[in-house]
């Protein structure tokens, strides 16, 4: 994959090094061509300065149309104090000024004067790069083309002869890559910036056309300038070869992490959590950023819908309050329309929020919006980038997805959710007159997770998700829920009051029972004692029976 | 016939023989047609090249008509006189 034989010069231009494994080749022409402002001049001052700053490789500006104060003033507004490298000699402006009119050509010549005034450039500041901005000038000032262009090739053989690692600019011609043909010339390295305006938004993009003696992406790139300078996006990576993160994370919906076996979402994955309008996607992604805070994570969230106060307030009635994270600046909310840049912009934009913040969640809220700004294929392309780009950081992706149908909804517009590591589906569903909120876990990779519908349902005190009422051989949500665990609740009550009523008739007839057996007591003992009198009657009437029988027998004895 | 005399600075690098055919040329046209009221004064960028700068030199040979003013440049060997002559309005001035 190195380019074995070619050595780099690093351009310090953020992504185009990647892109070309290295940056432009020491010691040899690289020519940008391209439309007038697609930023070659700029993409030239950069290559430059960062050469001077960065690299010590000081380099020679040669212009040949602004002249070397306004070169200055333009770069100044991106940051870079080109005045004070000259001033350190690291940077000569060499001024070739082309006035067609006070010349008149008569008979032979040649451009030795450029050659001797470059190598005196180069020279007195040992220079190592050199920018040629924009030789094709010269075609205005001189009638003999021929001539020009066979001192145009010596010129670019003189550098490589000098080892100066050269850009030259030019602009963008009809039907060829430069107006003047110097493509032909460089062989090396061509690079095309163009400038494009599709639907009233305007991207900018590069192309290397052809990069002799290496690997190079063939795509184009969107590029930036901004306050920044330049920069061209990370690429997509080629390979998918990220690493793998084995702890988890938690959604901040505690019944939400007990669905997967592994309590939550691994790290580093992509989660996607669909559904259609007000089905609570954005609620929930904000519990998954809410929870990262909360857990010391830094997390971004893009919202290309709600403001950042809105979603702040909007979070607070169901619990979620995100203010503090925002003041410790652990939290960061970025809004932007889905109209106020191309695709690539908004891609652009966020890689470089996500490269300067340095995230380990993301939230894209949501990522259909997106889709009125390019055609699915660009979205979806761009989507790509984003995950492979977060996934390369270890840094966890959620995004949200607004589907316009739920009957059969396991495809999402962007065709994205092969690209997505877990998805999450909510469902907003009408039953008996009432809408309600549920919750599936269509997939988590890596990890076994509930098959079941729960309910969705947010409370002032966050999210819960209910387990499903199974009940008369399905499962219920809402009010047809509530009427049915209510109904289940009355049949209860009139069982247990039964039983109740069974119990006391119970009690009662053994109370009564055992009060007979109190009375029949209270007869037998009755009973007992008058036998015993009677029988004790009896005894002395005996007695005295016998004694009279006696005293009787005794007196007639007598 | 009251002319002024002209200041003709040729710059020149190095011994090439385009700036040798520059150099001759030059004698020989105003020796004809302007004997005695000329100055040629010729600048070997070569030995001494921040003068290229100084003097916004890029093309070699190039003829400078310092005086009279206004300035005038030509680039070339001066291989054609006629034209030679237009250029430097030789005739009229």
């Amino acid at each position: 994959m190195s380019a074995v034989g070619i050595s780099k010069s690093p351009t310090g231009i953020g992504g185009f090094d990647d892109l070309t494994l290295g940056g432009v080749p020491t010691g040899r022409p690289t020519l940008v061509c391209g439309s007038a402002g697609c930023g070659k001049t700029l993409f030239a001052s950069t290559f430059l300065i960062h050469g001077a700053r960065q690299f010590d490789e000081p380099g020679v500006f040669v212009t040949f149309e602004e002249r070397p104060t306004d070169i200055v003033a333009n770069v100044a507004s991106l940051g870079f104090e080109l005045d004070t490298l000259i001033a350190e000699d690291k940077i000569t402006i060499e001024h070739i000024l082309v006035d067609p009119i006070e010349l008149a050509e008569i008979g032979e010549y040649d451009l030795e004067g450029l050659f001797l005034r470059l190598e005196l450039a180069i020279d007195a500041i040992g220079a190592k790069r050199v920018v040629l901005d924009t030789i094709e000038s010269l075609f205005s000032a001189f009638n003999n083309p021929a001539i020009l262009r066979a001192e145009i090739r010596r010129l670019f053989d003189w550098l490589k002869d000098k080892g100066m690692t050269t850009v030259i600019t030019a602009e963008r011609g009809d039907g060829s890559l430069t107006r003047q043909g110097l493509e032909e010339y460089v062989s090396d390295c061509v690079i095309l910036l163009d400038h494009r305006v599709n639907s009233q938004v305007s991207t900018r993009r590069m192309r290397i056309v052809k990069y002799r003696g290496t690997a190079h992406g063939t795509n184009e790139y969107p590029f930036l300038i901004d306050e920044d300078g330049f920069s061209v996006l990370p690429v997509s990576s080629l390979a998918l070869d990220h690493k793998v993160h084995e702890d988890i994370i938690t959604s901040g919906v505690p019944d939400l992490d007990a669905m997967i076996a592994t309590g939550g979402f691994y790290r580093g994955t992509s989660i996607l959590i669909s559904g259609v309008a007000g089905a609570g996607k954005s609620s929930l992604a904000a519990s998954f950023a809410n929870s990262g805070c909360a857990g010391g994570e830094r997390v971004l969230y893009f919202s290309f819908e709600e403001s950042s106060a809105q979603t702040v307030r909007n979070m607070r009635s169901i619990g979620i309050n995100l203010q503090p994270w925002l003041d410790a600046d652990r939290l960061r909310h970025i809004a932007a329309r889905p109209t106020f840049y191309s695709l690539e912009m908004h891609l652009a934009v966020m890689l470089r929020e996500i490269s300067r913040f340095d995230p380990s969640l993301v939230v894209l809220d949501p990522i259909s919006a997106l889709l009125g700004s390019g055609d699915q294929q660009e979205v979806q392309a761009m989507l790509l980038r984003i995950v492979d780009f977060l996934k390369n950081r270890g840094a966890t992706a959620v995004f949200t997805h607004l589907a316009h149908s739920q009957e059969g909804a396991v495809a999402t517009d962007a065709g994205m959710s092969s690209l997505m590591d877990a998805w999450i589906l909510m469902l907003n569903r009408e039953v008996n007159g009432e809408f309600n909120r549920e919750l599936y876990l269509l997939k988590a990779r890596g990890a076994a997770h509930s098959n079941q519908v729960r309910e969705f349902v947010m409370h002032s005190d966050g999210i819960r998700l209910l387990p499903p009422f199974l009940g008369q051989g399905r499962a219920l949500t809402g009010s047809a829920r509530r009427a049915e665990e209510a109904r289940v609740r009355r049949e209860e009550i009139i069982r247990t009051k039964e039983v109740g009523r069974l119990r006391l008739a119970a009690n009662e007839r053994r109370r009564v029972a055992l009060a007979r057996i109190e009375q029949l007591n209270a007869e037998i003992e009755a009973s007992e004692h008058e036998l015993h009198l009677m029988e004790d009657a009896e005894t002395e009437y005996l007695r005295q029976s016998g004694r009279d029988l006696k005293e009787m027998e005794a007196s007639r004895r007598a | 016939m009251q002319q002024k005399t002209k200041k003709l600075v040729l710059y020149v690098a190095g011994q090439t023989p385009k700036s040798l055919a520059a150099i001759s040329n030059l004698r020989r046209i105003c020796e004809e047609h302007m004997p005695g009221r000329y100055v040629i004064e010729v600048i070997d960028l070569r030995q001494n090249p921040k003068l290229a700068r100084e003097h916004n030199i890029i093309a070699i040979p190039t003829l400078v008509r310092e005086l009279p003013v206004p300035m005038r440049k030509i680039i070339g060997d001066l291989s054609d006189e006629e034209k030679v002559l237009v250029s430097l309005r030789l005739g009229e001035e």
